[in-house]
């Protein structure tokens, strides 16, 4: 009977423990609410140390990045007149995939973050051309905002390994 | 923590008599909770589990319980610094948030013939794809070897492997095939950096880290495959690797780029490697006799709290009286020694003065207010530079330093144009023997053979005046001038109470750059520059009155206008600089398409910049002298040289089978 008790409290302190790991990094970053939103909603976050933190926020990038790639190729056919800077957004984004993610990935992994940082860093620079090519009539505002923030957020959580 | 102090008031419950059957008034209260305990103490349980349940449930989750992420409406970005950030100086990628222009600037692209125009024609660099570290730099049977840390797959870092070149004057380069790769597995994450010693019967030892197939950082012993090739092109490694794992007290992914060795009193050989223990940067102390078996010492090199990870430790003699270069392994009374650190924390390079204590293998600082690390503490240069190593070039009696120059352009446009970085111009080494308190660093003579045509001027340059220097072509020059500020102006300056103070408040960085005008300065140079001005690359000096009305000198590049992109770090670099009694003041600049390298007085300050105009090309890129200080009129003396390509080879059979021959 004590026993459940004990092994009772010890499951809620646990939850708790993880739980102040991310909000202990989270804390630590310009945007506090995603970055718990981001990590409490990968089922890896629960139980990772810094550097798998890092990796989880790489992952949100990759899938941002991806789903941006398919709005972009959707917006080719409903917004013609868009093709150049449609051109221009689908160089940067296809730059985030193939080698920005990939040199976070194995810098994070490696324990040579500085590389990693270049890689987060520069998914924010390509969001924020992309989004500059419309001019201030961009139909992907939402989406190249949203990897602007997750890089800050993830620029952060590297940081921390260096 | 809202969750973990709910546990608390939650207890106090147990008592509560609102849990009982609610009689206030009855005298039995008590009576009536002792009379179910079993029960009651279950029902209590799972009401405090639930309840620090949903706390810990609503604590974590803020209220967002859907797995898409939100985002708030206003979308601006946000580079709000905290804790551990907010310490470390801005990284000029910072600015990239900022794109230059409002909304509605023309958008804009990279085209190939604005990339293609980036490649230099005379620094280091591969055919194609990502460069960073350089490594176990060295001079053997005539020729000048360079190894340096490569992806053969990508313009960005990753798969890293060795690759290297030989050159007989440390310019023109011949590209050879890979000296190692990833094919073991204690370096089977990647052939990272290190160092080359030579024995005492001149063969060579390459020390250098490994990234095991479970990523842990080791050291590894490599050697030529054949001595009586002077190319070096085959290596072997030694079949005990590793050499020498993480330590006790050093985690697994803070153990890397071991140093050259040099030879103690008692006989050794001794190396230090670079690590860090918490936010302390360290440097960690090995002696061995054979490079294969080591015995740690358990005193540090040296150590510098707050300064995080020391990555490319580097650890040399340099002499007090003479103006060459010194073994490595040279000490005496004569000899001052530097410890130099790249800081994995701000990607600065910094050096400082000291003395060795052989007997112990420690060093101290002559100045511990500017000790390695410490963000005002000495640079080898003031701008893109990091990674640097130097190596003792036995051929001609000089310490040589290679510096690694990333780019400062967007991942994109370095895919686009299939390579990513630079190395800069080897540069000769030597404790400033007027100073005594820092180091001269100065392109190698070999560079003087690029020159070819050359213009001499001479001219006097009034307060807010620009002068089109005529030159011909603008992207390949070597400029070295010297400048005195008349003495009537200073004079005037000086004298003139009305003329404020400003040495104390003035810093390259953070004064505006070159359009800011003062009384003595900012004066110098506009390279890569368009006719029009709109892209411009000024390096200047701005001279700055103290209060006891002494004079402070800075040297800066400000790139802050260099091109119209907006995916570029446009940073402003630059320090002050010693200027000694009686001295003119004195600058060179090489300018190689997108690198830009000055040499402030000498080479007391020295600053790299990376530059990518999109107007400022081709035909289209001059050369200007200006002087935009208010009130002092200068004097400029300098000559202007076109250099030449140093056609860097690359690897070809042939080419190689010819070198061998030679």
């Amino acid at each position: 009977m004590k026993m459940v008790v004990v092994m009772m409290i010890m499951m809620v302190m646990a939850m708790v423990s993880e739980a102040n790991m991310i909000e202990q990094t989270c804390k630590e970053t310009p945007d506090f609410n995603l970055c718990v939103s981001l990590l409490d909603s990968d089922p890896r976050g629960s139980s990772a140390d810094t550097s798998g933190l890092a990796l989880i926020l790489v992952d949100k990038i990759k899938g941002l990045a991806t789903k941006t790639l398919k709005e972009i190729n959707s917006l080719y056919k409903k917004r013609p007149e868009l093709k150049q800077a449609l051109d221009e957004c689908s160089r940067r984004y296809n730059t985030i995939l193939k080698a920005d993610v990939p040199e976070a990935i194995e810098a994070i992994s490696k324990g040579v973050p500085k590389f990693g940082e270049d890689g987060v860093i520069d998914a924010g620079v390509e969001a924020a051309v992309c989004e500059g090519e419309f001019k201030g009539k961009s139909p992907l505002t939402s989406l190249t905002k949203s990897m602007q923030k997750v890089s800050n957020v993830a620029r952060a959580i590297v940081r921390m390994l260096l | 923590m809202a969750s973990s102090d709910a546990l608390l008031p939650i207890s106090a419950r147990e008592e509560d008599p609102l849990l009982s059957d609610g009689s206030r008034s009855d005298p039995n209260a008590e009576t009536h909770g002792r009379r179910r305990p079993v029960k009651g103490l279950l029902a209590v349980t799972f009401g405090l589990f639930f309840i620090a349940f949903y706390v810990a449930l609503i604590a974590t989750h803020d209220g967002s319980r859907s797995n898409d992420v939100k985002f708030e409406s206003d979308g601006t970005a946000t580079t709000a610094s905290r804790a551990r950030l907010a310490g470390v100086s801005e990284k000029g990628n910072d600015q990239l948030w900022k794109l230059s222009g409002d909304r509605n600037t023309v958008a804009f692209s990279w085209n190939n013939s604005m990339l293609s125009w980036q490649r230099t024609a005379f620094h280091f660099q591969p055919e194609q794809n990502w460069m960073n570290d350089p490594n176990g730099p060295l001079f053997y049977k005539g020729w000048y070897h360079f190894f340096y840390q490569y992806n053969p797959n990508a313009a960005v870092w990753g798969d890293i492997v060795w690759g290297h070149a030989v050159s007989k004057d440390l310019i023109h380069w011949v590209h050879l095939p890979l000296a190692m790769v990833a094919d073991q597995w204690y370096d089977a994450n990647g052939v990272w950096t290190g160092s080359a010693t030579f024995l005492e019967d001149g063969s060579i030892v390459m020390l250098y880290t490994g990234s095991t197939d479970k990523s842990v950082q080791v050291q590894n012993l490599a050697y030529p495959e054949d001595l009586n090739d002077p190319l070096l092109l085959k290596w072997v490694k030694f079949s005990g690797n590793p050499v020498l794992v993480p330590p006790p007290g050093i985690l697994p992914k803070d153990f890397r780029d071991p140093t050259t060795a040099w030879k103690t009193s008692a006989g050794k050989w001794r190396i230090t490697i670079g690590s860090k223990i918490n936010r302390t940067g360290i440097s960690l102390v090995y002696d061995t006799t054979d490079f294969k078996t080591y015995e740690k010492l358990d005193t540090l090199l040296h150590k510098v709290p707050n300064t995080g990870m020391w990555e490319c430790v580097d650890f040399y003699p340099v002499s007090k009286t003479l103006v060459k270069g010194l073994d490595t392994s040279v000490n005496g009374p004569d000899v001052k020694h530097i410890v130099k650190a790249s800081m994995d924390d701000t990607r600065i390079d910094h050096y400082a003065i000291g003395t060795y204590f052989d007997s112990n293998g420690t060093w101290i600082p002559d100045d511990p207010t500017i000790d390695v690390g410490i963000s005002t503490s000495l640079r080898y240069d003031y701008g893109k530079f990091y990674a640097s190593k130097t190596f003792y070039d036995q051929n001609k009696g000089r310490r040589i330093l290679w510096g690694w120059i990333g780019e400062s352009d967007s991942e994109s446009a370095d895919v686009q144009k299939g390579w990513s970085s630079l190395q800069g111009i080897p540069r000769t080494v030597v404790l400033d023997t007027k100073t005594g308190k820092n180091l001269v660093q100065w392109p190698v003579d070999e560079v003087k053979s690029l020159r070819l045509s050359s213009k001499k001027f001479n001219m006097e340059v009034g307060p807010g005046s620009l002068v089109k220097i005529d030159v011909g072509s603008a992207a390949q020059l070597d400029i070295e001038a010297e400048f005195e500020i008349k003495k009537e102006s200073l004079d005037k300056i000086l004298g003139d109470a009305s003329v404020a103070a400003e040495a104390e408040e003035f810093s390259c960085q953070k004064s505006g750059g070159s359009t800011v005008r003062g009384a003595l300065g900012p004066f110098g140079f506009s390279v890569l520059a368009h006719e029009s001005l709109s892209e411009q690359t000024p390096v200047y000096f701005y001279v700055a009155k103290g209060k006891d009305s002494k004079l402070k000198t800075f040297f800066c590049t400000d790139s802050s206008r260099s091109s119209f992109a907006n995916d570029v770090v446009k940073p402003v670099y630059g320090s002050s600089v010693p200027v000694l009694e009686g001295e003119k003041l004195t600058m060179r600049i090489l300018v190689d398409h997108s690198i830009v390298e000055a040499f402030g007085q000498g080479g007391r300050a020295c600053i790299t910049s990376r530059v990518y105009p999109t107007k400022a090309i081709y035909g289209a890129a001059k050369l200007f002298l200006f002087n935009n200080a208010i009130d002092a009129t200068i004097t400029a003396s300098f000559n202007v040289w076109q250099m030449n390509s140093a056609f860097i080879h690359p690897y070809s059979e042939e080419a190689v089978r010819a070198l061998s021959r030679t």
